[in-house]
């Protein structure tokens, strides 16, 4: 019962809306550069393609947590960043651009960006050239073709994205750790600290069945925007 | 003319656009292995101190570094084996028999993929700490196992769902019987579909933090090893070794995929 | 010639579809028998229970004499080649052919020999070390041939195995698909929806419809004798007439139709007053500018089609329904919109029991009771 109330305290609350806010700049984030980056790798005529794309997953190879390491020892008050933005006068005192939202969202972006562009991607190869060649013989510019032709076909690649990234963000408790140094803390972090820190199992059991019964919101909804499961996955 | 210039103007733009995500991505990746060559020795690190080949040879004496490196091969080898045998099996299985409740677990794969890592980490503890598992070696090839049988299943199944069944077929009125057929027939057909899932657990495995980070008990894996050591600025040999592993891992590939892609046998 | 295959009583549910009902058939050996239907007849079926991929729900399929439903595909001496060719994607041209021969452990030797052969006879001598995907569709073709043939089985079962090529190459297929057979001596149960691919190649059609077998007998009897409404609607181009038996003297029948009487060649089986359908061909169609004794059919003149050396003259009968007739390009010609008399000779016009009629009977017994 105590637990279930500290679910509702002020401070929590905080903190989902935080951790929603996260992950929802980061869906939207994702999906403006995921998109126009897939669709112009999936459009790609020559054999480079299957390079372009194996160049999206070879950042996997290296341990995530030193990537997002990469981005700290980048964007710290002594970092490469803040040199080179020194170097070329365009500010004079050291800036620190960690342990703020907007860093914890760059991680996040950058943790997801490939699971919003490999979904999309399929989505997009998928997609008939003639159905362009028709658009345009028609008399729509390309602008009408993009939102008359082109998104509503590839509308399951972004729904599957989006579910993809939206949801594990929720999660994913280090990047917070690492860029948000303890500022940006989301429901993960909660969970984690509940599990390894506070020693408090029930509360940490209550709050990921917050996230559980989110998942399963999302993925009804997305099975009831006419999302099929099997786009899902990579 | 003027459609031209467009056209190169739009060509541009998309070049430059591209080539910016991709800077994005590998950013952090220079970062790393340009630090692995910082010849600074003191914490966190992080200010270069000039060029040296010394952290590629120190990584050899940093025993606890390398013990959970091999933690990490011996848990990614084991998880991939035995995920790729159940998953093969499995995505077989669902594909070709019918029976109740196959939709019920067909929706349930998706599940661990949707779910966050963390949930699956605290389920997975709390199950082995109910059922009193000692946490370790064990528990990690487990729960490496659990999370990646799902993707190994995705990508065979997406390899069967382009297979032509009467293949099979021709093999039995050929003579061959069930096991000859699945180990002359369906097994290389699907060779291609299994191995990229096999790349996947394994790939899955070695980079896992979250679900690790609540099932290891003792035993240090590497990703765990790296999490430990932010705090206080992570050294340049770990860089040396990430970057050895990033080599190492672009090599296995190249090796594969050529072996595959070269393969005439591709296209069913 | 003896008796190769033997289906008795066979029948396939799936559920609640009943796709196979009661078959019984006979095949010689040495013979090309075809199936001949649209799809969904059950065709197909009928095939894959004679290969062993299908279990028959009740009944008996017999090869050689000895009852096979027990046995399982690669115990069975018939092979199949396959609508999709079904060629092995990771094996060679070689390997794919040398399969059945590996599997039975013949030599090395034997088993190089055998394939070289064998490939030559399908003129792919040269393709051994290429794979599936580097052939054309007729190569492909040729090698699922020459899988199955190398196992010198009793019985091959072909299901519409030229279905995926184009029409020029298939016609060149079926001819060779003929020399085969007949060179090798060897059985061919053929499935097929192409009517005119069964008429050139088969020894006998069975021509099956809704899981029954409506007539099997050879392609001129199946053509002039249709035994069904069914069959003489599938098979070629045909005109057809319901009406009612009203007499018949010496072996000929008065039809009476909607439109006025006609004469018909009839045997015994018919009666007076059965309701029947009557069968022209297009080309055995007469007609002239006077009424014909004992027809009172009277059509205006639509339209004419060329085809070629033949012309197809589209008439229509006062109830608005329209007949074919085939005249010999460049004889003289009605003028559109006249009035002709239609005709043919009663031998060449076919009398089948109408289907419907069986209600009627039905319907009477019931008043009677």
């Amino acid at each position: 019962m105590e637990n279930f109330s500290k679910l509702l305290s002020v401070d929590y609350l905080k903190i989902y809306a935080r951790s929603m806010l996260i992950s929802l700049m980061t869906t939207v984030l994702c999906v403006l550069i995921g998109y126009p980056f897939a669709y112009v790798i999936a459009r790609t005529k020559s054999k480079s393609r299957q390079l372009l794309y194996m160049l999206v997953i070879i950042p996997f190879w290296t341990n995530s947590l030193i990537r997002i390491y990469g981005w700290r020892s980048f964007l710290g008050n002594s970092g490469w960043l803040v040199k080179a933005l020194q170097y070329l006068h365009i500010i004079q005192e050291p800036v620190d651009f960690l342990y703020k939202t907007g860093t914890t969202v760059l991680g996040m972006v950058y943790c997801f960006v490939p699971f919003m562009v490999l979904p999309l991607y399929t989505a997009i190869e998928k997609l008939d050239g003639s159905l362009l060649e028709a658009s345009s013989d028609l008399g729509a510019r390309p602008f009408h073709t993009l939102f008359e032709v082109i998104l509503p076909l590839t509308s399951s690649g972004i729904f599957s994205g989006c579910i993809m990234v939206f949801i594990p963000c929720l999660g994913y408790f280090f990047v917070s750790n690492i860029l948000g140094g303890g500022n940006t803390d989301m429901i993960g972090n909660l969970i984690e600290r509940q599990f390894k820190s506070a020693n408090n199992w029930p509360l940490g059991a209550a709050l990921s069945i917050i996230l559980i019964l989110l998942t399963l919101l999302l993925v009804k909804l997305y099975q009831k925007l006419g999302g099929d499961m099997e786009n899902l996955g990579v | 003319m003027r459609k031209r210039a467009k056209e190169k103007r739009k060509k541009g733009l998309s070049v430059a656009f591209c080539s910016a995500v991709y800077l994005f991505l590998f950013l952090p990746i220079f970062v790393v292995v340009a630090n692995s060559f910082n010849a600074t020795t003191s914490k966190p690190y992080l200010s270069w101190k000039g060029f040296t080949f010394d952290w590629y040879i120190k990584l050899w004496s940093n025993s606890s570094l390398l013990e959970s490196f091999g933690n990490t091969m011996i848990i990614a080898i084991a998880s991939t084996v035995l995920s790729t045998v159940i998953g093969t099996l499995g995505a077989v299985g669902i594909y070709r028999y019918k029976f109740k409740g196959k939709g019920i677990i067909n929706g349930l794969l998706y599940i661990p993929v949707v779910i966050p890592e963390i949930v699956i980490g605290i389920a997975l503890l709390t199950i082995f700490s109910n059922t009193g598992v000692p946490r370790g070696m064990l528990t990690l090839i487990l729960s490496h196992v659990s999370f990646c049988v799902p993707y190994v299943i995705f990508n065979v199944r997406a390899r069967l769902s382009g297979y032509d069944a009467s293949i099979e077929e021709a093999s039995m009125d050929l003579g061959a019987n069930r096991v000859v057929t699945f180990f002359e027939i369906t097994l290389p057909v699907l060779a291609p579909g299994i191995a990229g899932g096999a790349l996947l657990a394994f790939t899955l495995s070695i980079d896992d933090v979250i679900i690790s980070y609540f099932v290891n008990g003792q035993t240090k894996t590497y990703p765990l090893k790296v999490m430990e050591s932010i705090k206080s600025g992570v050294s340049p040999d770990v860089n040396a070794l990430s970057t050895l592993i990033l080599l190492g891992t672009i090599g296995l590939v190249v090796l594969t995929q050529s072996g595959l892609l070269s393969g005439k046998h591709n296209k069913v | 010639m003896g008796t190769i295959v033997e289906m008795l009583g066979v029948n396939k549910r799936y559920g609640s579809n009943h796709v196979v009902k009661d078959l019984n058939l006979t095949v010689n050996e040495g013979e090309f028998l075809t199936l001949l239907g649209s799809s969904g007849c059950g065709k197909t079926t009928t095939l894959r229970m004679i290969a062993g991929f299908e279990e028959p729900t009740t009944g008996t399929i017999k090869v050689e004499g000895t009852p096979v439903e027990e046995k399982e595909p690669y115990e069975r001496n018939v092979n199949t080649v396959f609508q999709t060719y079904a060629l092995f994607p990771h094996k060679t041209i070689f390997d794919n052919i040398a399969y059945g021969l590996k599997m039975k452990k013949v030599p090395k030797e034997e088993i190089r020999e055998r394939v070289l052969e064998m490939m030559e006879m399908v003129q792919l001598t040269g393709f051994e070390k290429r794979y599936p995907a580097q052939l054309s569709g007729g190569q492909k073709q040729r090698v699922a041939i020459a899988r199955a043939l190398i196992n010198r089985p009793r019985v091959l079962l072909l299901d519409e195995p030229l279905g995926a090529l184009d029409l020029k190459l298939r016609k060149q297929m079926q001819l060779e698909l003929k020399r085969l057979q007949k060179k090798l001596n060897i059985t061919f149960i053929y499935v097929t929806h192409d009517q005119e691919e069964a008429l050139t190649m088969s020894d006998r059609i069975a021509i099956m419809h809704d899981g029954i077998v409506d007539q099997l007998d050879t392609p001129t009897e199946i053509y002039e004798h249709p035994a069904t409404r069914f069959v003489a609607t599938f098979i070629g181009e045909t005109n057809t007439y319901d009406g009612c038996v009203t007499s018949i003297n010496d072996g000929i029948a008065t039809i009476t139709l909607e439109n006025g009487a006609v004469k018909v060649k009839c045997d015994d089986s018919f009666s007076i007053l059965e309701y029947a359908t009557i069968s022209v061909r297009p080309e055995k169609m007469r007609f002239s500018k006077e009424a014909h004794e004992g027809f009172e059919l009277v059509a205006i003149v639509k339209d004419y089609i060329y085809v070629g050396s033949v012309l197809k003259c589209i008439v229509s009968l006062p109830n608005g329904n329209e007949l074919k007739i085939e005249r010999l390009a460049g004889q003289e010609l009605p003028e559109i919109g006249s009035r002709i008399y239609p005709y043919w000779e009663p031998e060449d016009a076919v009398l089948i029991h109408n289907d419907s009629y069986k209600i009627f009977k039905i319907l009477d017994e019931i008043k009677l009771a």
